[in-house]
């Protein structure tokens, strides 16, 4: 850049723009870090007034995260003296660990549920995408439109005639439904965001690929494939972002076995109520994949945030 | 056709060798590959819409699938569009869209005009802004009801600590007042970024150039930034506007985490309303007449909205 541009703007005012938007960005954190300090305190310190910013750190909202607990008579915990440090923890308010709480299966859930149905999509929506953008497809935009309009339909609505589906074909509370269900929500973004990025690939290298004896088959996966890598890898962090978030589908068709994170963070109950520690720690590990990901991958993730809108 | 030494050898390939050479013709891959996304959108957004429509007309109850179906014609509709309280409804989540789109809109555009300032460290900050709106938001909204409550909660605290309220003065979940400013607190603070960065990429789309131009015809900045900037970003803000209105037409799990609807029912937009019809009393017909009515409605206002923006752009 040459040291005189009109368009650039001066010292002073990037000096001033960077300082409103670091104090943005500043007051943004503020509710995200308090939810990561919480996991840390105990309960008392959690609701004391004023807010604690100083405080013991505990992991007792992690252990209660992570277990459920009965109460003892003073005999059975004379008796049984703690052995670990998690136990220990739990002691000072005459209780012993009981068992794993729910927590480490609706985690697991998040995870089979939000990776089945991101490869589903993105396998699905990577064939859909190449053929939308190779081939003539009789009525193509308005199969795209289509495709695309499904999203403008408020999930409740679709989540009637579902759950009566899903009642019938034995689907309600499974893996395999849920899977489903994420896929035909996340296609559709898949299916455009894919399409985008095959647009862009010449289709020179395909024919040449083709006139060498590929098959299309061939000229697909050997040469197409490759090239859209880093689009195919945008994509899914969206998908799977989509489904790791998702509330209102899970908590309308699940109840138990394929019962994922969201619906069931807010449910935790210590004593006497919402045990905001162990929810905390719940929300921090269950938003802090995300985060990290946002963070390190943010070059990639514009386009798939603006819905394809916006290329670069 | 030229005779090359490629066609000679195609025609002296006998038929089925040929087909196994080339594999299956592009049509026909055209359809393996579309099939399966088609199939799987029928079959779980069409078939299930063309149901709902078909439940619309009756007085079915999913929690009483035995009992005998009658069709009710267009009374569900009827009963709909003469009830009161529905109008409550619409008008609490007309109050959500309003005000959320304003805000999102001035705040995200400010911001995405500062950060193309291009200051030092500009991207990295980008990042920490738009991290709220990667986040769950039933998640979001469940840990907001923590910031939220009265007395202990660290937003009373701040604003009492900035105006000399007495924190325990005010509750923003429990107040008829307040609540539907609570909701649209938190739902600016989560996706205020997705504007920015749809505005940032339209600013970004404006060439230098024009700039220059109009440096050297002596356009004032002001008279810049209002002939140029705004109707060559206005394109992008209409399209971010049109995003937030659908999502927030939908708004559901973020509210219902925060409020529940409530108090009273000051916060329940009409996607939590319509999950009570459905889920909670199980009126079934009579919810899916509302269905339909919230989609044809969005559909509707997204597509004349559509026309608009499409006439922007063409200016």
């Amino acid at each position: 850049m040459s040291s005189f541009s009109v368009t650039e703007p001066s010292a002073r005012s990037k000096w001033f723009a960077g300082s409103l938007v670091i104090l943005y960005a500043l007051i943004t954190l503020v509710p995200l870090a308090w939810i990561m300090l919480t996991g840390f305190k105990s309960p008392a310190d959690a609701i004391s007034y004023p807010p604690k910013v100083i405080f013991d750190p505990t992991l007792e909202g992690y252990v209660n995260l992570f277990t459920t607990r009965t109460r003892q008579t003073d005999d059975f915990l004379a008796a049984n003296p703690p052995e670990t440090w998690y136990e220990e923890i739990v002691r000072q308010y005459d209780m012993v660990i009981a068992g794993p709480s729910k927590f480490g299966e609706r985690f697991l859930n998040s995870v089979i549920i939000g990776f089945g149905s991101t490869f589903l999509s993105i396998f699905l929506g990577t064939l859909a995408a190449y053929a939308f953008s190779r081939f003539k497809i009789p009525l193509a935009d308005d199969l795209l439109f289509f495709i695309l309009s499904t999203r403008m339909m408020p999930p409740i609505a679709v989540a009637i005639p579902i759950f009566l589906m899903y009642r019938q074909l034995g689907l309600s509370d499974t893996h395999l439904g849920m899977i489903l269900l994420y896929t035909a929500v996340n296609i559709s973004l898949a299916v455009w965001l894919l399409k985008g990025f095959i647009d862009e690939i010449p289709r020179e290298y395909e024919e040449a690929a083709l006139i060498d004896g590929y098959t299309r088959f061939q000229a697909f996966y050997k040469v197409v494939l490759p090239q859209a890598a880093t689009g195919i890898a945008s994509t899914a962090i969206f998908c799977l972002i989509f489904a790791w978030n998702e509330y209102a589908f899970a908590v309308l068709l699940t109840s138990g076995t394929a019962q994922t994170a969201p619906p069931f963070i807010p449910t935790i109950i210590g004593v006497g109520g919402l045990d905001w520690p162990a929810v905390a720690a719940g929300a921090t590990i269950f938003l802090l994949p995300v985060m990290i990901f946002t963070v390190a991958l943010r070059k990639h993730l514009l386009r798939g945030i603006t819905f394809g809108a916006v290329r670069k | 056709m030229t005779e090359t030494p490629i066609t000679r050898a195609a025609q002296a390939t006998p038929p089925p060798m040929a087909r196994k050479i080339r594999g299956l013709s592009d049509r026909a891959i055209a359809w393996i590959f579309v099939g399966p996304t088609i199939f799987l959108l029928l079959a779980i957004n069409i078939f299930p819409l063309i149901w709902t429509i078909n439940l619309s007309f009756t007085n079915f109850r999913a929690n009483r699938p035995n009992r005998e179906v009658d069709y009710v014609g267009l009374r569900n509709y009827e009963r709909i569009l003469t009830d009161s309280d529905i109008w409550l409804n619409m008008q609490a989540t007309a109050h959500f869209l309003f005000w959320t789109i304003l805000l999102q809109v001035l705040i995200g555009f400010t911001l995405a005009y500062l950060i193309n300032k291009k200051f030092k460290g500009n991207d990295l900050w980008t990042t920490i802004i738009v991290l709220p709106m990667m986040l769950s938001p039933a998640v979001v909204g469940n840990f907001w009801k923590f910031l939220y409550q009265p007395q202990i909660g660290l937003f009373n605290y701040i604003v009492a600590f900035f105006t000399g309220k007495d924190p325990s003065s005010f509750e923003m979940l429990g107040s008829v007042d307040l609540a539907p400013w609570s909701i649209v607190i938190v739902d600016t603070w989560m996706w205020t970024p997705f504007v920015m960065l749809i505005c940032l990429a339209g600013l970004r789309s404006i060439p230098d150039y024009i700039y220059e131009a109009a440096e050297i015809d002596r356009a004032s900045k002001l008279r810049q930034f209002f002939t140029l900037t705004i109707p060559m970003v206005l394109p992008f803000l209409m399209l971010a506007v049109l995003f937030r209105g659908i999502e927030n037409f939908k708004m559901f799990d973020l509210v219902v985490q925060l409020t529940g609807g409530g108090p009273g029912s000051t916060t329940e937009l009409t996607s939590i309303n319509l999950k009570r019809e459905a889920f909670e009393k199980w009126r079934t017909g009579y919810a899916s007449a509302y269905a339909i009515i919230l989609f044809v409605t969005v559909f509707g206002l997204a597509s004349i909205y559509v026309k608009a923006l499409n006439k922007v752009k063409e200016r």
